[in-house]
């Protein structure tokens, strides 16, 4: 099975072209975030560069979110649209669970992280079984003044992995069971993407297949507030 | 350039700008063979206005639907296409990227050509459908979004003379709807309350300077918005009916002396008008008296094309394939852009 990888969904755009046992091509970028100009050329270097011609993809793997919104979009719109045009399967997988692989071997949680803006973080809770990177606790939207102590009083070692350990490894490192991850953890990888899409179950239902954005619409929220919902 | 316009084409055209999900195949520039439109209408009606965030989440949700339904109702698949058009702009920049970014994913895997088209040439083309074109020609575009005069000497050839230097003209009656009570849309509920009225109220005509086909719509909306309080807090019963006719009535005729005077100027022989305001039945009739009176064909697109819809962007991108515009996989959205790079 021939799979394309999608993630553009934060800073690091990456798209992967693999079969179940080897990667075939990858492409990592962590600088600019003019992903709607970037994502398509690099798809279609990254399927030359496999060898591939479009129809030889079957199956389609994207990082549904959290993340940027414009940037989900891009990514999903993409992936949407290559498989419903060309009757392809569709894998949708967190972008946190992503990231997550990073951590690998870590005994104890992984908590990798997305900066939210206004003290938020989008914050992911993942940990090693036999081998393979699970979920411990679904990802959420969350302000990193309580993130923190409620991971203190989990009372394990916890991992952190995140591109915004620039703004954030200071507060952080206070804490006594805090590990933050090397600059080469801390970047998705869109193979790692991919194999974890292997894993999963096609999404039954493409046309109506979302983003993960986590938070409202600002206008919805307010809106919700005002009917006192 | 000469553009040989009688050439066979099929083309799917891709339009997300603002808050309408569309895609429709058009055949030859001039016969529709779909055009699917998915309108998010009811869902901004409750916040009032557009708002682009949820207009961008709901494109996503429904961008993949619509372009089905086109591409099912034309008859035809995608070995039939020689290219596909999409909106890169003017609009909102968030709704723009998912029709771009759709539109660039399905090039690529079929193999076809992309070509971009700016969302004005759109309303311009939707009239192709109803007549072949006159050059020179002058259009008049008028929506929510924009207010502009187009003047064009052969096809694909577009130059702004007149535009709006402050609100558009959708805009207006957008916001005197609010003034008045009534939901949004603003266009359609003005113009159901101004056939019961008299144009009684003498609401100013920004004529801005001798010549100048530029329009301003702002001081209008104020005076509308002035009168009413002045009248609420003389505690007299508002007359809404009165009011929706004598601001329609205000607007149409700045719009209809302006392209008359720019059709004249620049010896047109034909008229154009397009966008959501063309769908008004007071500047269609007073545009119909007063180009009958010039003796200049007028064209105005049905009601269902006045809208924001994907054939229209489809015809637009008949003509900007036959002059070989192309884009490549790193095609952008762009909020604003000028029409004359088209
Ligand atoms: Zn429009």
């Amino acid at each position: 099975m021939n799979v394309l990888a999608i993630d553009s969904s934060n800073l690091v755009m990456g798209v992967a072209v693999t079969t179940e046992d080897k990667v075939l091509a990858e492409l990592t970028t962590n600088s600019r975030k003019n992903h709607s100009e970037r994502l398509m050329p690099a798809i279609a270097q990254m399927v030359e560069a496999a060898g591939l011609k479009p129809e030889d993809l079957d199956r389609i793997v994207v990082a549904e979110g959290p993340g940027s919104y414009t940037g989900l979009r891009i990514g999903v719109t993409v992936a949407k649209m290559i498989a419903w045009t060309r009757k392809k399967e569709l894998v949708g997988v967190s972008s946190l669970e992503v990231v997550a692989q990073n951590g690998r071997g870590f005994a104890g949680y992984i908590a990798p992280f997305f900066d939210a803006r206004r003290g938020q973080v989008f914050a992911g809770l993942y940990e090693e079984k036999e081998g393979e990177i699970i979920p411990a606790a679904a990802d959420r939207l969350v302000m990193i003044k309580d993130w923190l102590p409620e991971l203190r009083k989990c009372g394990r070692p916890v991992l952190f992995l995140s591109n915004d350990l620039e703004k954030w490894g200071k507060l952080i490192a206070e804490e006594a069971y805090a590990t933050l991850g090397e600059s080469t953890q801390n970047v998705p990888r869109a193979a790692e993407l991919a194999r974890i899409g292997l894993r999963k179950t096609p999404v039954s239902d493409i046309h109506h297949f979302l983003p993960m954005y986590l938070r409202l619409a600002e206008a919805e929220a307010k809106w919700l507030a005002k009917q006192g919902r | 350039m000469k553009i040989d316009v009688s050439k066979k084409t099929m083309i799917l055209g891709i339009e997300t700008s603002c808050d309408e999900t569309a895609a429709a195949v058009v055949e030859n520039g001039t016969v529709i063979r779909s055009n699917a439109v998915s309108s998010q209408i009811d869902i901004h009606r409750r916040f009032g206005g557009v708002v682009p965030e949820v207009a961008s989440r709901h494109h996503v949700d429904q961008i993949t639907v619509i372009c089905e339904e086109a591409l099912n109702q034309s008859g035809i698949t995608w070995e039939d296409l020689d290219a596909i058009a999409v909106t890169q702009g003017p609009g909102l920049i968030g709704a723009l990227l998912v029709g771009v970014n759709g539109a660039k994913a399905l090039a690529y895997v079929h193999g076809l050509p992309l070509v971009p088209v700016h969302h004005i040439t759109g309303h311009i083309y939707a009239n192709r459908f109803v007549h072949e074109l006159e050059f020179p020609l002058i259009a008049l575009v008028v929506s929510g979004g924009h207010t502009e005069l187009v003047s064009m000497k052969e096809h694909g050839s577009y130059e702004v003379i007149g535009t709006t230097r402050d609100d558009a003209a959708g805009e207006a009656f957008d916001k005197v709807a609010r003034t008045l009570g009534l939901p949004y849309p603003g266009g359609p509920e003005i113009d159901r309350m101004a056939q019961g009225g008299r144009p009684s109220i003498d609401f100013p005509r920004a004529w801005l300077e001798e010549g100048s086909l530029d329009f301003s719509f702002s001081g209008l909306k104020s005076a509308v918005i002035n009168y009413v309080h002045n009248e609420q807090q003389r505690g007299h019963e508002l007359n809404s009916t009165d009011i929706a006719a004598s601001f329609q009535e205000s607007v149409s005729e700045v719009l209809v002396k302006k392209t008359m005077y720019a059709a004249k100027q620049m010896r047109a022989r034909q008229i154009l008008v397009a966008g959501g305001v063309s769908a008004n039945s007071k500047v269609r009739s007073e545009m119909e008296k007063a180009a009958r009176a010039q003796g200049i064909p007028l064209v105005i697109p049905p009601l269902s094309l006045c809208t924001d819809n994907a054939a229209m962007i489809a015809a637009s991108g008949t003509i900007g394939f036959l002059k070989g515009a192309r884009a490549d996989l790193s095609l952008n959205g762009k909020a604003s852009l000028a029409i004359e790079d088209f």
